[in-house]
């Protein structure tokens, strides 16, 4: 058990190309052209000893380990830096190299320390094992020379320790964090024999501009750079490959453990999405599973301004259950729903989706990818008839143009960003679209060709600019548009981007965005070579985000950048499981696979399988839901894995539509805010305590393993399984794989998704049937999904809230790197180091307007309501705009933002709030008020004494 | 009025000829004379710096070494001088050279195109356009020219395979960190003739279709750097450089293993000067992960003189596989001590006596350490080895970039060799892991030796060490500094035994 992978090859695979022969101590060997020496003897076979080499990384040459001799070669050439050539004839063991080895050895460990027993890599470090295999006996050095032995160590870094004493300065480090990871925060200073890893200018690691991706960690052959986890519990004894919890980007993870106790996580080289790499988060940010907050037994009360009451799981189903009954009983059948969660796995979403759908019998069902992505759902399937993305992350590798759209990777899916950042150090192109200055558009060796600076709300003009230029000047990519598109469809799209009102120079006027860059950035992107798009919640988040999707997959149809490696529409997904809670049925519209619930034959099928009578009618939305408590007309709701109360804009407004619930039933980890206005608590299990699979933002399902017991007695969808037969809808799976049997039954999309599967390939990516069983990781090769693609007219309709007098900025909001969402999880880890609060991004003329400097409280007010938090005068945000993050239960951000929402799908506007800041001295009225009612609301009742 | 030649090198400049002109002035002045001063490069003649040639007759008559009580109104008269030279091209140490690479330096002033047009500049480059890339690259083989880096690989082969690497771009860089002790070459062409440099960079660039070559010198030459920094400037107010092919001035930052080829390169481009893994070669991958011509600053200077005057002539000096001539640097413990150009082939023991005039103690000479702080120590009983890079290679020992530094029998060699430890230790990027920690080993065992504290067993661990460093180091840094330390230790084992009783009797 260990860091190191027995099986690594040493340097990185050639790729395809010619095969070459050579003989290895004896041994044939065949490889492709540009493999090294030491490569190809490891795919022989024949280990050669190394520690600078490892197969994440380009070879280096230093550590001098791997020496060998070529017969009709002078010398002893390093095996990792030696190409193979066809004829060779390589010795990797001979004397005189068992003699350099054992002194190269010798050398490392006369200024290594001794205490191989006592140290924390212990039977996890390869100079350990090294000094095995060459067979140090001795240091004929001494150790009274000069060293490194007493050298401090750094132990800012909440997760990970740096011990200079132990580093053998072989770069590992420093290569990953610029090869892999593209942060370029360590260095080795100095030379010589001072040659020392060093993190930013002689920073500490803290300090530093270290991101804690864990890259660096994960090279080091040493204790030098060791997880806490790891000094305080000792090496893991077993370990189970699984499926992150944190972003869309799904990362592979093996979850090391001791008996029960996670000891670390370690990205796993053979996960598809991150190939071995990781973030802050999903590496290190777990300690939530068994954090103190975590509520680990059911309560109940009968007003929320009661203290909890901590009851037993019988009670607490069988007082729901009654509860629901009641309320169907009193306001009729539709007044009660279900939320199913972006954060659980496909199988207890299908669950949840389930109980509203047969044992509530309405289809009062949604999930926060309403908030979210449902403008991806629905623009991507009206253009091309499947609402997800149309690439798997390793397109981007194929990409010279990568155009992004109200995203921010490098903090959102920081995994996929260092993927990313590969390609744009390579060559390729970068345009940004967004109001804000994001990370990417200047950061070390990556700097955006165009960056167009739009004003919040105004990505659907913008996009029909960057259309009217590839029109007018005649960039379209006609025979991709006459064979793949609808071509009427098409005629009356080009005519309408061409108006004059969609040139850049109009669309400059609303957009505040030089039309020269419009049009350079348009003909960048129709002639660039596989031009790709990634966008986030800055397109879907709008009153016009199902219309900004839509213009976005105009432009690929338009250039032809749709259905090969490179190319294509890719949604950056927020949540692990929202692609997959939107495919499971998820919307009260449509069941699993997008099908909508009027649909007949597709209904039938439910019904039969499902031995229950299905509502034809759609159901309420989340905010329908809301408007309906308000109006008495729903009652009772169950929210699973989700924080309505903190995610959902216009914060008093949800507030008070909770607060009008009779039966408000949260299934959660922590008391979340909405919590606090919920008569049921049910305790939810964490993705380390279940089984079930996760789908990321590139379609792949991915296994989910339970590494220990639910600390809270049930895993979610047994959970969900109980309330259903306390209603009288029986539900009896005794393993999730049986659940996935019965979504492959009823979902065309998954219908050759199994668990068996699962475990063969590692992951699937839908649509996996019988024309792709293996899945499928391009979509829309051949044809689309739909038939012809279809281009739709986007006409730009500015949002109707609009700055003025009172409210002259417009507020755009989004996230941070160390934290998640609501930050529920992260808030409970030592991420908190790095964001100790939302903070409010204002530009330096906007402050000196108002008088604000760097770290004033101020109040930032709009129409809905306002609250106060600290100010960073920063030009990462243009003047008019400023901008913070919804991290923190005390910032209410959300009490600011509007009901404003999306045409077509409802999902709100945050992106565009009109607001006025000004000085203040602290927290706002409502903040203080709603502390007060949340210190109220969340007592839980003493035990009674025994 | 009369003219008089100075030389403006550094080597003069550092032993005063800049007084040495203003009181030559006043003299004039006193007898109401004129002087026109040209300042020249240098002749290479140091030992007798400060040295002033005066006009007469059509002869430049040299003077020096000149103090500045030498200096007085005989000079400009013709009267009898103490000092007098005569004319130098009929001195000893000028006619038993051969100076091809040098053959303008010191005769006039370096930065006047003019006198360089003069001086048949230009033509090599004019042939080259004229017989073609394919035809140049012939000629720079079969003249048989060795990279005078140190490393001696075929010029022509060089260029061929860069000339023929695939890539949208390619540079040529010029090697000019020319930080060995004891050599002073690189900087007296760049000084004393820098247009020979830069005609031979434009003829590289069009060789092998190059629009760009860098000159990467060292920070400790800035009088060197000003000097060619102007060359550069006036080449391309006269169009030569500039518009297919452009040259740049880099600078480095103190760091002797920036003059190994990769870590050069890696320092041009912005980043630490680390060593990089060979292959990929910069024939193939070099500057920006272009095909790149790495070529030291005297390999690039004798190339107009070849295209000028034909490869034949070139190939035809020399002494085994060293072909042409070589300058050699003569400093240390030398009564002569300066730069000339001869033909391979010369014995060591020409070199330090005939050249050198033996040592400036007039005691024996103990030993020769040639190609720089990383070569081997020759002992008086190997100053008969012909110099040349196979003679010199089977005596464990190197040409590279021509530095011959001479002690006398007072040096004791252990120090010598530990210095060579140190000097490594010093130098060493840091990269692999011989060279980092084995240099500072190595110092440590040889301290533990002289100091009388040696184990039994420490000269095998010094032995092991060496051979560690010569088989497992990533450069010649590294791979070479057994050079001094087992020639030191093998023609002198004595230092090494009994250095302290030496050191406590002294």
């Amino acid at each position: 058990m260990g860091k190191f992978d027995a099986r690594d090859l040493g340097t990185p695979d050639a790729g395809q190309g010619v095969q070459v022969r050579l003989t290895i101590d004896g041994v044939d060997v065949c490889v492709t052209e540009g493999t090294s020496v030491m490569r190809a003897a490891k795919l022989a076979g024949i280990n050669v000893p190394k520690l600078c080499a490892t197969d994440s990384l380009k070879s280096f040459g230093s550590c001098r380990l791997c020496l060998v001799e070529v017969e009709g070669r002078n010398g002893t050439p390093a095996s990792c830096t030696t190409p193979v050539s066809n004829g060779m004839k390589v010795h990797t063991q001979t004397p005189l190299l068992q003699s350099l080895r054992r002194n190269v050895m010798e050398l490392y460990i006369s200024d290594h320390p001794l205490d191989c027993l006592t140290c924390s890599a212990n039977g996890d470090c390869e100079l350990q094992d090294m000094a095995g295999a060459v067979g140090l006996r001795e240091v004929r050095y001494g150790y009274e020379g000069e060293n490194h032995l007493v050298q401090a160590k750094d132990e800012s870094n909440p997760y990970f320790t740096f011990d200079p004493a132990k580093c053998i300065v072989c770069s590992r480090c420093v290569r990953a964090c610029e090869d892999i990871q593209g942060t370029f925060a360590l260095t080795i200073e100095g030379r010589g024999f001072g040659s020392r890893v060093s993190a930013g200018m002689s920073e500490s690691f803290l300090e530093s501009e270290c991101v804690s991706c864990g890259a660096c960690v994960q090279a080091c052959p040493t204790a030098t750079l060791n997880e806490k986890s790891v000094i305080e519990s000792g090496v893991p004894e077993h370990s189970v490959v699984t499926t992150c919890a944190y972003c869309g980007v799904g990362c592979s993870f093996r979850a090391e453990m001791k008996g029960e106790e996670l000891v670390r996580m370690v990205p796993h080289k053979d996960g598809k999405a991150n190939h071995g790499h990781s973030c802050v988060k999903g590496r290190f940010a777990w300690g939530y599973a068994t954090h103190r907050d975590r509520v680990l037994e059911p309560m109940i009360r009968s007003r929320t301004d009661e203290p909890w009451r901590v009851v037993s799981w019988e009670e607490a189903i069988a007082h729901t259950a009654s509860e629901f009954k009641r309320i169907q009983a009193k306001y009729g059948r539709l007044a009660v729903g279900g939320i199913t969660s972006s954060r659980c796995t496909n199988e207890e979403t299908f669950l949840v989706q389930k109980l509203v759908r047969a044992g509530f019998g309405n289809n009062n069902v949604d999930t926060c990818a309403r908030v979210c992505h449902s403008p991806t759902g629905y623009g991507l399937k009206t253009a091309f008839g499947t609402s997800a993305g149309t690439q798997d992350f390793d397109s981007v590798e194929h990409a010279d143009v990568i155009m992004i759209v109200g995203a921010n990777p490098t903090d959102g899916h920081p995994v996929f960003a260092s993927r990313m950042k590969q390609r744009l150090r390579d060559g390729a192109k970068l345009i940004v679209l967004d109001p804000r200055r994001i990370d990417l558009v200047k950061m070390p060796h990556v700097q955006a060709d165009f960056h167009l600076p739009l004003k919040p709300g105004t990505n659907v003009a913008v996009l029909a600019a960057l259309a009217h230029v590839i029109v007018t000047e005649g960039l379209v990519d006609r025979n991709f548009v006459r064979s793949r598109c609808e071509s009427e469809a098409f005629d009356a799209w080009a005519e309408f981007v061409s108006q004059p009102q969609n040139s850049p120079e109009e669309v400059a006027k609303v957009s505040g965005v030089d039309a020269a860059a419009i049009r350079a950035a348009a003909r960048l992107y129709a002639t660039g070579g596989n031009a790709a798009i990634y966008y986030g919640l800055g397109v879907t988040e709008h009153s016009q985000g199902t219309t900004a999707v839509m213009a976005i997959a105009n432009l690929a149809m338009a250039t032809g950048n749709i259905g090969r490696a490179g190319v294509g529409v890719s949604p950056l997904r927020g949540q692990n499981n929202v692609q997959g809670s939107c495919d499971m049925g998820s919307f009260p519209h449509e069941y699993s696979g997008y099908r909508h619930v009027s649909d007949e034959a597709t209904r039938s099928m439910f019904e039969t399988l499902w031995h229950a009578s299905l509502d034809r009618e759609p159901g309420l939305r989340i905010p329908n839901m809301l408007d309906a408590a308000l109006e008495g007309r729903f009652m009772g709701i169950y929210i699973q894995g989700e924080d309505i109360l903190q995610s959902d804009p216009n914060t008093r407004h949800v507030a008070a539509a909770f607060a009008a619930m009779e039966c408000v039933v949260v299934h959660d980890l922590f008391l979340t805010e909405t919590a606090n206005y919920a008569h049921v608590f049910l305790p939810g299990s964490t993705f380390l305590e279940k089984n079930g699979t996760f789908t990321n933002a590139e379609r792949r399902i991915q296994p989910v393993r339970k590494v220990m017991s639910p600390r809270n007695g049930h895993e979610d969808w047994q959970v969900t399984q109980m309330l259903s037969n306390a209603l009288g809808y029986p539900m009896n799976y005794s393993h999730p794989r049986e659940i996935m049997r019965e979504i492959a039954a009823l979902t065309p999309t998954f219908a050759g998704v199994s668990y068996e599967k699962l475990d063969a390939q590692g992951s699937i990516q839908w649509p996996c049937n019988e024309a792709a069983p293996m899945g499928t990781p391009v979509m829309h090769s051949d044809g689309f999904v739909r038939g012809k693609g279809r281009f739709m007219i986007t006409e730009y309709v500015p949002t109707d809230e609009r700055t003025g007098p009172r409210f002259p900025l417009l507020l755009t909001t989004g996230r941070v790197l160390s934290q998640y969402n609501v930050g529920i999880q992260t808030r409970r880890t030592p991420n908190l180091v790095w964001h100790e609060e939302d903070l409010l991004e204002i530009h330096p003329h906007d402050a000196e307007q108002r008088g604000i400097k760097d770290g004033d409280w101020v109040k930032l007010a709009s129409r809905e309501g306002e609250t106060s938090l600290r100010a960073t005068v920063t030009d990462r945000v243009a003047p008019g705009v400023v901008y913070t993050t919804f991290h923190r239960p005390e910032t209410h951000t959300n009490v600011v933002t509007t009901e404003y929402s999306d045409w077509a799908t409802n999902c709100p506007e945050y992106k565009v709030t009109a607001v006025q800041v000004a000085p203040s001295n602290g927290p706002s009225a409502w903040q203080s008020e709603y502390a007060e009612m949340a210190r109220l609301h969340s007592r839980v009742e003493a035990e009674p004494a025994e | 009025m009369t003219r008089v030649f100075a030389s403006a090198d550094s080597s003069a400049v550092a032993v005063g000829i800049d007084s040495v002109l203003t009181r030559l002035i006043d003299v004039a002045r006193a007898q109401s004379g004129t002087l026109e001063i040209v300042r020249t490069g240098s002749r290479g003649l140091h030992w007798l710096e400060p040295l002033v040639e005066i006009e007469r007759d059509g002869k430049r008559i040299a003077y020096g070494p000149l103090s500045l009580a030498d200096v007085d109104a005989r000079l400009l008269t013709g009267s009898d001088h103490p000092k007098v030279i005569g004319p130098l091209d009929e001195h000893v140490w000028f006619r038993k050279q051969k100076r091809l690479t040098f053959a303008r330096c010191g005769l006039t002033d370096p930065l006047s195109l003019e006198q360089y047009r003069s001086l048949a500049g230009w033509t090599g480059l004019a042939r080259a356009r004229l017989i073609g890339r394919e035809a140049t690259i012939d000629a720079i083989m079969r003249s048989g020219l060795r990279g005078r880096g140190g490393a001696g690989f075929p010029a022509g082969i060089k260029w061929k395979t860069v000339a023929e690497a695939k890539g949208d771009r390619k540079y040529v860089v010029c090697n000019a960190d020319e930080g060995d002790s004891g050599t002073f070459a690189d900087r007296m062409m760049m000084e004393g003739d820098p247009f020979a440099l830069i005609e031979g960079l434009i003829v590289a660039g069009f060789a092998i279709g190059a629009s760009k070559g860098f000159v990467y010198a060292r920070s400790e030459y800035p009088h060197c750097n000003a000097t060619f920094r102007k060359a550069l400037g006036i080449a391309k107010n006269a169009g030569l450089i500039g518009g297919d092919f452009d040259i740049e001035l880099r600078i480095g930052a103190g760091s002797y293993v920036c003059g190994e080829e990769t870590a050069l390169l890696e320092s041009l481009e912005g980043k630490r000067g680390q060593v990089r893994a060979k292959p990929p070669f910069p024939a193939h991958e070099g500057l920006f992960g272009a095909p790149t011509l790495v070529n030291n600053v005297l390999t690039l200077a004798t190339v107009p003189w070849l295209l000028a005057n034909g490869w034949e002539g070139y190939a035809a000096l020399g002494f085994g596989k060293s072909r042409g001539t070589m300058p050699i640097q003569l400093s240390g413990n030398v009564r002569c001590g300066g730069l000339f150009e001869v033909p391979f082939g010369l014995t060591l023991r020409e070199i330090v006596h005939e050249f050198g005039g033996g040592t400036v103690a007039g005691r024996p000479v103990k030993a020769v350490q040639c190609g720089g702080p990383l070569g081997a120590y020759f002992p008086e009983a190997l100053l008969d080895t012909p110099y040349d890079y196979e003679a010199f290679a089977s005596k464990d020992g190197l040409i590279g970039h021509g530095g011959v530094v001479v002690f006398d029998d007072t040096v004791d060699m252990a120090v010598q060799a530990r210095f060579a430890m140190e000097f490594c230790a010093v130098e060493s990027c840091g990269k692999c892991t011989p060279c980092r920690i084995g240099s500072v080993r190595g110092a440590e065992i040889i301290d533990r030796i002289v100091a009388g504290r040696g184990k039994p067993a420490d000269e095998r661990l010094l032995r092991d060490l060496c051979e560690t460093l010569k088989f497992g180091s990533l450069c010649a840094l590294g791979g070479f500094v057994p050079y001094p330390v087992l020639s030191a230790l093998n023609h002198f084992p004595d230092d090494f035994s009994d250095s302290v009783v030496r050191r406590k009797a002294g």
